[in-house]
């Protein structure tokens, strides 16, 4: 087994000094209450967009319990995500309806455009990808979400344009 | 007291008992793989399932409490068909190499896959592939041979250190540290309770056999052995004899037919670590040293102030530890009186520790100790090479090391590095003084406290065993809420003879007798037969001192025997 890069995630900075103090202050506000880790875990993933080790290593050592423990809760929640999101965040839905309506192929199509596989982020930090189960626009499937914007009746030619679309506001701005 | 029937015996319990704690009193087994008494109870294997009146379907006997009136039944059809399907589901995803496995033979899940007809081909898991971690010097992990019992995730957690966990999800669900890391970059301290912990092969010794082999099988090489003190307590243990059976003469034989080799006794520089030990807490005492001064013969808790509270350092005596002592006195002493070029020397340590093996390898150590082999790679080799344990005669040890006090003797046990030293402090302090026996620091209780007045002065102690124990102490030191001059710290709740190279027993005896207690009892009627109890009336101390060292805490002793320590700090 090789030795792993997560030894020094103590090395990992804590992000800007407001996502720092943002990060303390929950944790201050909620560490008196029993059973307060998965609330902070949400909030740090709010604040930091993904749960970086280092990140958890804060949380673990002011709640007194061990990195081992925060780890296993942020892995067995899909919600969590120990991986930066992009700036624009590209979901997926493979519920039933927009799974028979061809969404498998709406993912890889946005792959194959992107680089990147589903979880990952582009180099670029612009676009990353995950895939979810039913945002509740099954009449519009297949659907995919981006940021908060629905896409629905998507067929696999229309991706590159809509893609393309936020690409070029960032262009512009 | 509660009154109920299980397979129609009555039985009366304390109130608050589980069912399982109730059928142990009435001598009823209920199979249980994820249950260890004192260490784990989550009641998620399924193994111990029951059925109950009032309760609907089958219940987990290892945390459901019993009521009034209640009737259990444990060996109904039901029963038993689910304890099969929950058996073949776990041997669905379980590397199944078995007759090479270490824990062949000795393995909970095997035993009872044959008590059940468990068909191990039944169903097939998704079976995702794991590597082997095995770059941690103590614990090697195969979480392929894993069923996620817990067992060593609660472990870990009772020993405050916490390095594992369960990570992911569904089939995914394996064990490990934080991030990916591996165990050696994690905070384990190589305390081995995870491994005595498992039911089954998925996490073991990292094994020193081959190295010791290949040196006894060296020409160019003198090979010299010497046997920590518990380890004569437990090595019967993998031999099929009772628990608590010393068995040191057979011991010491069962070596010498491995290969030419010398045998000496470990216990020889455990009295060696209490002269110094004892002077140095002397002169802190009488110097305005830092106190309390903490024990450090035990590298498991070596570690754990390294990187829990780099801080207490200071109050960490500077001894190295019997077995870096011996190290140190083989490559310097022993090789200049006998003629022998230090790098033509191997030495071995048999311990009952895995943390040990860690211990060898620390750079300030020097690397004076060759291998460490732990009681169970002993047993295993002397297996190997076919010798009849049990047949063989009683033999000594090898001189110059052979003697020793009863005081290092009892080094084994919870409190006994405590009671070695004070027996050398207290004469120390005062001439006339002539107790040996201090019973207040005996025991397996987790927290030992006494205070004692010797030569005007006022000594209080403490004795903590297990890391949690330890990590108490420590707070209520920090906090003031306490005062010590001298705590001992050993990191295996009980002591060495609870050390994770120690034999690993099935719970169903684990669960029944108390081994902490009959091991150490071994340790304890040595000491009382030993004519000499105190450190200092062995005659191999008086002859390393008045040939070697000159006096305890001499310069020359600081250059053998003692180290320092360094921050490590980890989460």
């Amino acid at each position: 087994m090789k030795q792993s890069e997560a030894g020094c995630a103590g090395c990992e900075t804590l992000g800007t000094p407001e996502q720092q103090a943002k990060l303390h202050a929950v944790i201050d506000s909620s560490k008196a209450t029993p059973g307060c880790l998965m609330h902070i875990l949400q909030e740090a993933q709010g604040i930091y967009g993904y749960l970086p080790m280092s990140v958890q290593k804060v949380i673990a050592l002011e709640l007194g319990i061990s990195l081992s423990e925060v780890y296993g809760v942020v892995t067995f929640y899909s919600q969590f995500s120990l991986t930066p999101k992009g700036k624009h965040r590209i979901s997926v839905c493979l519920g039933t309806a927009c799974y028979v309506k061809g969404s498998d192929k709406i993912l890889a199509e946005i792959e194959k455009e992107l680089g990147i596989k589903s979880g990952e982020c582009t180099a670029d930090g612009l676009f990353s990808i995950d895939t979810c189960r039913c945002v509740g626009a099954c009449g519009l499937a297949p659907v995919m979400m981006i940021g908060e914007e629905v896409y629905g009746r998507l067929t696999p030619d229309k991706v590159k344009g809509i893609l393309d679309s936020y690409k070029q506001e960032e262009q512009n701005a | 007291m509660v009154n109920l029937k299980i397979n129609n015996i009555p039985v009366t319990c304390p109130e608050g008992s589980t069912i399982l704690e109730a059928a142990r009193l009435a001598h009823i087994e209920i199979p249980t793989l994820c249950f260890l008494k004192n260490v784990a109870c989550v009641g998620s294997c399924r193994m111990c399932l029951v059925e109950a009146t009032g309760a609907r379907g089958l219940v987990a006997a290892c945390v459901y409490p019993v009521s009034e009136g209640m009737e259990v039944h444990t060996n109904t059809p039901k029963c038993r068909k689910s304890r099969k399907v929950t058996l073949e589901l776990l041997l669905s995803k379980h590397k199944k190499k078995c007759l090479s496995c270490e824990r062949a033979g000795n393995c909970e899940l095997q035993r009872l896959s044959v008590e059940y007809n468990a068909d191990e081909d039944r169903f097939e898991g998704a079976n995702p592939s794991f590597p082997i971690d095995d770059c941690n010097p103590s614990v090697v992990r195969d979480n392929e041979k894993c069923i996620n019992c817990m067992r060593c995730v609660a472990a870990c957690k009772k020993q405050h250190v916490g390095a594992i966990g369960p990570i992911g999800r569904g089939f995914n669900v394996h064990i490990g540290s934080a991030g990916g890391m591996t165990l050696a970059e994690s905070s384990c301290v190589g305390c081995g309770q995870c491994i005595v912990a498992c039911p089954v092969g998925a996490l073991t010794i990292k094994s020193d056999e081959a190295k010791v082999q290949a040196a006894l099988e060296d020409p160019a090489k003198k090979v010299v052995f010497f046997t920590a003190p518990s380890v004569r307590a437990t090595l019967g243990e993998a031999f099929g004899l009772p628990v608590g059976t010393n068995v040191e003469g057979k011991m010491v034989a069962a070596i010498r037919r491995l290969g030419d080799c010398e045998v000496f006794n470990m216990d020889v520089t455990a009295d060696l670590t209490i002269m110094e030990e004892a002077h140095e807490l002397l002169d802190r005492i009488q110097n305005g040293g830092t106190l309390p001064m903490f024990t450090s013969c035990c590298p498991g808790w070596v570690r754990f102030i390294e990187q829990h509270h780099p801080d207490m350092i200071p109050h960490l005596s500077t001894c190295k530890s019997p077995q870096e002592m011996f190290g140190g006195l083989l490559k310097s002493y022993y090789c200049e009186t006998h003629g022998i070029d230090p790098k033509d020397l191997f030495v071995v340590s048999v311990i009952p520790c895995t943390a040990k093996k860690y211990e060898c390898a620390r750079p300030e150590m020097g690397g004076e100790v060759n291998a460490a082999l732990t009681t169970r790679e002993l047993a295993h080799m002397i297996k190997t090479a076919a010798i009849k344990f049990c047949d063989l005669p009683d033999e000594a040890f090898d001189d110059p090391f052979a003697t020793c006090s009863g005081g290092g003797t009892i080094f084994g046990a919870t409190g006994g590095v405590m009671e070695a030293a004070l027996r050398v402090a207290a004469k120390k302090l005062d001439g006339k003084f002539e107790v040996v026996d201090f019973p207040e620091v005996r025991g397996t209780s987790p927290i030992k406290e006494a205070t004692y007045s010797v030569g005007g002065k006022r000594v209080r102690v403490a004795v903590a065993s297990g890391l949690e124990n330890a990590e108490t102490v420590i707070q209520a030191i920090k906090s003031g809420e306490k005062q010590y001059d001298f705590v001992e710290i050993m990191a295996c709740p009980g002591g060495c003879v609870n050390g994770g190279g120690q034999p690993s027993l099935p719970d169903s005896i684990r669960n029944s007798v108390e081994l902490r207690d009959e091991r150490a009892k071994a340790l304890y009627t040595s000491d009382k037969k030993n004519t000499l109890r105190r450190s200092d009336e062995s005659p191999v101390m008086e002859v390393l001192y008045r040939d070697y060292f000159g006096s305890p805490n001499s310069h020359k002793a600081h250059e053998v025997l003692h180290t320092s320590y360094k921050p490590n700090p980890r989460v």
